[in-house]
């Protein structure tokens, strides 16, 4: 059913207002779990990535898992990493090797015995460019 | 203190966020339908590539190859909208109030923000929403709004910045107008600035030396505001700028509004004036970015701001279509519970009507949207805006017309707004 309004000129449709009691339910509606709630803390530093791979199997990522990423978090040791280097990303566990307090090189270390880490020289163009909060794997 | 926060470079830097091997490159994006230069990295204005430049020139006139000198992008207006909501949220979060001006710019007030605190606050908004977003962005402070871009200016143009440029003293004022060519100014055209150095007036500050009685007789009150302005005293409600990307309309609600029902209202009013201005200037916008946030003053309530950018199926400038979209956009960001202070509607990938090619599959009757939309201008030009409006629950377009596709021969990913397009990493 509809109702139509005439103002000069134009004719326009309008949808039927439903009166009578609002649901009982329709207050709680918004307290379902939320995933985005849960696992994005903060919305606008976090992005989403796709792992392509299986040097990080061990650290449970498996290729094609969906990588929940924070830009705002600070790089700590053996933090899982997206790496920008030499014109990829790559998805690494970071060590900082340090000596007498001071970081004197970052390796990117990857979880599966068939790959070697890797040292981060001056010559590499490499960013972190974000820090892995979550994986999520469908099964 | 007015704070002006600029992205630099914004729809470049967006494309740099996701693909940081264009670092130290010449990157450009360019218009709808691959039409012209819109953005450049530092590296292309280096070149000598222009803002404007037709697409084909690059090749024809510089000599440039597209892929390998210098790397092309068509527009990406879903990241850029996205990659926007977020630079601003990140500023939310720091300054205490804000103005959103345009996709990548906005005014914030320092107010209760100390002397001494400013320029740790200003090197915050630098640090935090580069690191966050991946964006750059520099920061202008200053007593007005118009002298705060003026220090945004040198925030741009001067590395050893680091970013934010401060204007607090006579001394800096005086220095900084001093410097700054009159066609540089905000708020002073392409013609006034012509006009103005005909009139031997060459700087800021040589234009701020003219009698307030010239000014007003020769370029009337928004000169004058501008002058007052340039010399350090802020003149309220300066918003009325004509938007170069992109149309803006916006209004902080008397009083903070929390129904879904009074924001579509407003948001419809802002689009359907959108609309009018659109059809104005004889052009069509591409897609429409709602906004909602609530009172960033009030520190005793609960702080929410969102964005929405949807792509419309084909450039319109009609009311029926903007609103509608408009309302669908609003309907996805509201969130029961907080209190709004101000809303917005921008429109953007503005092109001329003429220009507007059809979609094949849309079923809409343009023609006879288009003469509602003429007895609408019509009418509200002999009335007064706003006489007619449309009932806002109508409904008139169909859903889920194809798309119809513009040339977009370089177009990037949706890295934020569609699961299918986020970066890969190699693990």
């Amino acid at each position: 059913m509809s109702t139509k309004t005439a103002v000069p000129g134009i004719s326009v449709e309008l949808p039927e207002i439903k009166a009578g009691f609002p649901s009982p339910a329709q207050d709680y509606v918004e307290n379902g779990i939320d995933l985005n709630r849960e696992l994005v803390k903060n919305p606008s530093s976090t992005f989403f990535g796709r792992a392509r791979g299986t040097s990080m199997e061990g650290a449970g990522i498996y290729d094609g898992d969906l990588l929940i990423i924070d830009k705002s978090l600070e790089p700590r040791e053996g933090a899982v990493a997206v790496c920008f280097i030499d014109g990829e990303f790559t998805l690494k566990r970071i060590h900082f090797e340090r000596a007498e307090g001071h970081v004197v090189a970052i390796w990117l270390q990857p979880e599966n015995e068939s790959f070697s880490p890797i040292k981060v020289t001056e010559e590499n163009q490499f960013i972190i460019w974000g820090i892995v909060t979550h994986s999520v794997r469908s099964f | 203190m007015f704070a002006v926060i600029d992205c630099n470079n914004f729809f470049v830097s967006c494309e740099k966020a996701f693909n940081p091997a264009l670092e130290g490159r010449a990157v450009v994006v360019l218009s709808n339908n691959d039409g012209c230069v819109v953005s450049r990295s530092q590296e292309a204005k280096d070149m000598g590539i222009k803002m404007g430049m037709p697409a084909y020139q690059l090749a024809e006139q510089m000599g440039l190859k597209v892929g390998e000198d210098v790397v092309a992008f068509s527009s990406n207006y879903r990241l850029y909208g996205d990659m926007s909501r977020r630079v601003m949220t990140v500023l939310a979060e720091i300054v205490p109030s804000m103005e959103i001006y345009s996709i990548d710019e906005c005014f914030a007030s320092f107010k209760g923000v100390s002397v001494e605190q400013i320029a740790a606050k200003a090197a915050e908004i630098v640090y935090k929403v580069r690191k966050y977003t991946g964006i750059p962005v520099c920061v202008g402070v200053a007593p007005t709004k118009t002298l705060a871009k003026v220090a945004n200016w040198y925030a741009k143009r001067y590395k050893g910045y680091n970013g934010y440029c401060i204007i607090d003293s006579e001394e800096k004022r005086l220095k900084a107008i001093g410097k700054l060519e009159i066609g540089e100014v905000w708020g002073i055209g392409r013609r006034y600035s012509k006009f103005l150095k005909g009139e031997g007036v060459n700087t800021a500050l040589d234009f701020t030396q003219k009698s307030a009685w010239w000014v007003k007789k020769n370029m009337g009150i928004v000169g004058l505001r501008t002058q007052m302005e340039l010399g350090g005293q802020p003149v309220a409600q300066l918003d009325v700028r004509e938007e170069k990307k992109s149309i803006t309309t916006s209004r902080s609600f008397g009083e903070m509004v929390s129904s879904l029902e009074e924001l579509q209202s407003a948001v419809s009013s802002f689009a359907s004036a959108c609309a009018g201005k659109l059809r104005q200037q004889g052009s069509a916008a591409g897609c429409i970015t709602v906004y909602i946030l609530t009172n960033f003053f009030r520190e005793d309530l609960p702080r929410y701001y969102n964005s929405i950018t949807i792509k419309l199926p084909e450039a319109s400038d009609s009311t029926f279509v903007l609103v509608e979209e408009a309302l669908k956009g609003l309907k996805q960001i509201y969130r029961k519970g907080y209190l709004y202070k101000k809303a917005g509607v921008i429109v953007g990938e503005i092109v001329p009507c003429n220009a507007v090619q059809q979609n094949l599959f849309e079923h809409k009757d343009n023609g006879k949207l288009k003469s509602l939309n003429n007895v609408l201008d019509s009418v509200n030009a002999r009335y007064g805006r706003d006489v007619l409006k449309i009932a806002v629950q109508g409904g008139l377009a169909e859903e889920g017309a194809d798309k119809w596709v513009m040339k977009r021969t370089w177009l990037s990913g949706n890295y934020t707004t569609d699961i299918k397009d986020i970066i890969e990493i190699k693990a």
